[in-house]
């Protein structure tokens, strides 16, 4: 799964939909791999006004990548080439092969196997 | 016409096979009203996301990011899939990587063939961007329904419920449902087991809208401001009942909302009735 998935998801748990804790889900044990791509600046231009730079910040962040600016490129910033290569890198690139996303909420953990995060959850929490 | 996504990859022991339903999918959005429509709907914005529910072998996500050129006017798609069944999930990511892959292989081959030719003459303006980007396919979720994506975070919707009607809707799949291939699993128990999981392909339970009932529920939660929703219906389902419903959601509740339903493409027309049809679902 792209790390850009991460900004699209949320907790399943019923109880948690209505608590902001429970996104963004955060990875732990994560195994990252790096998958390259033609660089494709005017996608990433298109994608951008639709991310939560927030969730981003606080993702990129806790698997250790290079601290991403306080707030998010808009604007002339969009055209600098270093930083639109930085994000083509983490959000189309970069996929997350193993491990768990993390609910700040109820603290499920949900599972990732070859890429596919598992939400199925046990009967007493649907 | 648009390529048809190869599927040889998939084993369909637990994942249902491409069969008229899906077909009925990829000509309704393809078909010269639905691609205009789409393609005037997301004519400006941002990458607008994809997500097929219950995505089986992958055909007809597949179809539509691969060809979104010509369905969607833009290649800069993200899609998303869910599934229950984890080989599901697997199958259809594979299915939607291959077939753009596949699409851009073609593309490369007619530009070398043909350097003046402009893939898409809808988008003129924009064709040297449209031609220079490849969609992406970010996930596929092993959940039910659209469960973990947030409000309003997606563009496109895709679904071709279990649509038949059962006395019964199967039991939810629990993780022993997905064993380790290594494991040693009698010859029935397997069976057993790949029966159930098709089951959960097919079985709508009362009218076959059981499942059906759950997604429409979700979609105003789940579909962005822009968002549209292909469902697929057959007759015993009663589609044009569940148009007039949709017409009326929001209504009375003070939100401004309305909300819009169409059949957007149909099969196998008897004594007057469609035996499938696919609706459009979107708020104006």
């Amino acid at each position: 799964m792209k790390l850009l998935t991460a900004n699209f998801l949320a907790c399943a748990v019923k109880g948690c939909k209505a608590s902001a804790s429970s996104y963004p889900l955060h990875f732990k044990d994560a195994e990252l791999e790096l998958q390259e791509l033609d660089y494709q600046p005017v996608f990433l231009q298109n994608i951008m006004p639709r991310i939560d730079w927030e969730g981003l910040r606080m993702i990129a962040n806790e698997l250790g990548f290079p601290r991403l600016p306080d707030t998010k490129p808009e604007g002339d910033t969009l055209n600098d080439e270093t930083t639109l290569r930085d994000l083509h890198r983490l959000l189309l690139e970069t996929h997350v092969v193993e491990g768990k996303l993390c609910c700040g909420n109820c603290g499920h953990e949900y599972m990732i196997k070859e890429g596919i995060a598992n939400f199925l959850l046990p009967s007493h929490l649907v | 016409m648009l390529p048809t996504p190869c599927t040889a990859h998939v084993s369909f022991d637990t994942i249902y096979e491409p069969a008229e339903d899906s077909y009925l999918f990829l000509d309704t959005l393809s078909s010269a009203s639905e691609s205009a429509w789409l393609t005037q709907h997301f004519a400006s914005g941002p990458s607008p996301t994809i997500l097929e529910v219950g995505s089986g072998s992958g055909v007809v996500l597949a179809f539509v990011v691969a060809n979104s050129p010509t369905i969607l006017g833009r290649a800069d798609v993200l899609s998303l899939s869910t599934d229950l069944n984890r080989a599901a999930c697997l199958a259809t990511r594979e299915t939607v990587v291959r077939a753009i892959a596949q699409q851009q292989e073609q593309q490369q081959q007619q530009q070398q063939a043909d350097p003046e030719s402009q893939p898409n003459p809808h988008t003129s303006s924009s064709a040297q961007n449209t031609t220079s980007i490849k969609s992406q396919h970010l996930s596929s979720l092993q959940t039910n329904l659209a469960t973990p994506l947030r409000p309003g975070s997606i563009d496109l919707l895709l679904f071709n419920p279990p649509y038949v009607p059962t006395d019964t809707l199967p039991r939810a799949p629990a993780p022993e449902d997905f064993p380790e291939p290594s494991s040693t699993e009698s010859r029935s128990a397997q069976f057993e087991r790949a029966s159930y999981l098709l089951s959960l392909t097919y079985a709508g339970g009362k009218d076959g809208m059981e499942i059906t009932e759950h997604l429409l529920a979700d979609l105003p939660r789940v579909l962005s401001a822009r968002g549209v929703a292909y469902v697929l219906l057959c007759a015993q389902n009663r589609p044009r009942e569940v148009v007039e419903r949709i017409r009326g959601w929001g209504t009375g509740t003070g939100t401004g909302e309305r909300w819009c339903a169409e059949i957007a493409g149909f099969s196998g027309k008897q004594a007057g009735w469609e035996k499938l049809v696919i609706v459009r679902v979107w708020r104006e």
